[in-house]
């Protein structure tokens, strides 16, 4: 089965994992901008790493066959230097007409400090102003709760804000109904340690359907899996999921999700009519 | 799909899941007994609240009224207060 991977870092991932994502039927993904592991020390430092996202990782996409889509924005770790963060939000729509650029993201919380709200409103400010989709990234482990909460308080205590925009990301248990609950889109991260298994992702998907929902790898630089998404395709099907349900959450909602961006262009439909045929040079 | 969609029947459920609970059930005793067992070289103090969680959660898996998962989430999450001071949009 075709599927979406709608959030992994590909800049902290080698090119056999676009082979074997291209194997197991990767069609497309979507690369937020995230923390690269340390914090970088200036506005051209993002230049460059948004130069990568925007242009380098779709060529090296492309030779796999894969269609390759990005956020922008100052994560919410690095947020935490207002100035910093800023001077990055300032210089974010020298990006906005790249035609891969689906929106900014992924902005959120990570410790759920004043800070980091700060430069959260200040993100949705520049997507209200620009029209763009937001992707929210939601805190780890203990803060998840909260910082979820939170965010949902600043996103609806902004009329500009149309949830129907919106993706908040790395959803479990007990935050899931939140995010569906008020209109939200959601996402729910195969990461096992810290975040989903597949096997409680699926339980997610039994206990709340199908509709404005999706699961990703969030594959990056630290122990994950790019081929998450696949496992929870296996899972679906050995519970005896059908395939419409198995593929909505795997294709058809990120695409849905994906086609409100601004610069979206439809993805040619299949070549169906024969190829004439040309004399060929024999050698 | 409509919402709360199980197409695995509680017997083929158990099946298949039985030696993966087993499993896990079986990490988490070992792993309550290495801490109990390095004690000596390095205590943890009976009030330390992560082992307070784990007693709580340990409570929730014995009741049986559904929902576990996030009650166990959320004996692992921090509170929540509406009342946090919001930062104001910029119409
Ligand atoms: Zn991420």
């Amino acid at each position: 089965m075709n599927y979406i991977d709608p959030h992994i870092h590909m800049i902290s991932r080698v090119t056999d994992d676009y082979h074997r994502m291209a194997l197991s039927g990767c069609a497309a993904i979507s690369e937020p901008a995230f923390w690269a592991g340390f914090d970088r020390g200036s506005v051209d430092g993002f230049r460059d790493y948004f130069r990568h996202l925007t242009e380098v990782e779709p060529k090296r996409a492309a030779l796999y066959g894969i269609r390759h889509y990005s956020w922008l924005c100052i994560n919410a770790k690095e947020a935490e230097n207002v100035e910093l963060s800023r001077g990055v939000i300032q210089m974010i729509p020298e990006f906005l007409d790249k035609p891969n650029v689906l929106g900014i993201g992924e902005i959120g919380l990570n410790k759920n400090t004043k800070n980091e709200a700060t430069i959260f409103q200040e993100h949705v400010d520049l997507a209200m102003k620009t029209n763009e989709l937001i992707l929210i990234h939601t805190p780890h482990l203990e803060d998840k709760y909260k910082g979820t909460r939170m965010i949902i308080d600043m996103l609806k205590n902004d009329r500009r804000v149309n949830p129907e925009r919106v993706l908040i990301d790395h959803v479990e248990e007990h935050t899931v109904r939140h995010a569906l609950d008020n209109g939200f889109w959601c996402a729910m991260t195969l990461y096992p340690i810290t975040k989903c298994t597949p096997q409680r992702a699926a339980d997610i998907i039994e206990m709340v359907g199908t509709d404005r929902i999706m699961a990703n790898s969030a594959g990056d630089w630290g122990k994950s899996d790019p081929l998450a998404v696949p496992e929870l395709i296996l899972e679906l099907k050995r519970r005896g999921h059908p395939d419409s349900a198995i593929r909505k959450l795997v294709y058809e909602n990120p695409l849905a999700f994906w086609r409100m961006s601004n610069r979206w262009q439809e993805w040619p439909v299949e070549e169906t009519a024969p190829v004439k045929k040309k004399e060929k040079a024999r050698v | 799909m409509s919402k709360q969609t199980t197409p695995l029947p509680a017997n083929k459920a158990l099946e298949q899941f039985f030696l993966e609970a087993r499993c896990k059930l079986l990490d988490v005793a070992a792993i309550l007994d290495r801490v109990n067992r390095g004690q000596e070289a390095g205590e943890v103090l009976a009030n330390d609240p992560r082992i307070e969680r784990i007693r709580k959660a340990l409570e929730v898996m014995h009741d049986q009224s559904g929902g576990r998962a996030e009650r166990i989430q959320q004996i692992f999450s921090l509170e929540y207060d509406s009342g946090w001071e919001k930062p104001k949009p910029r119409y």
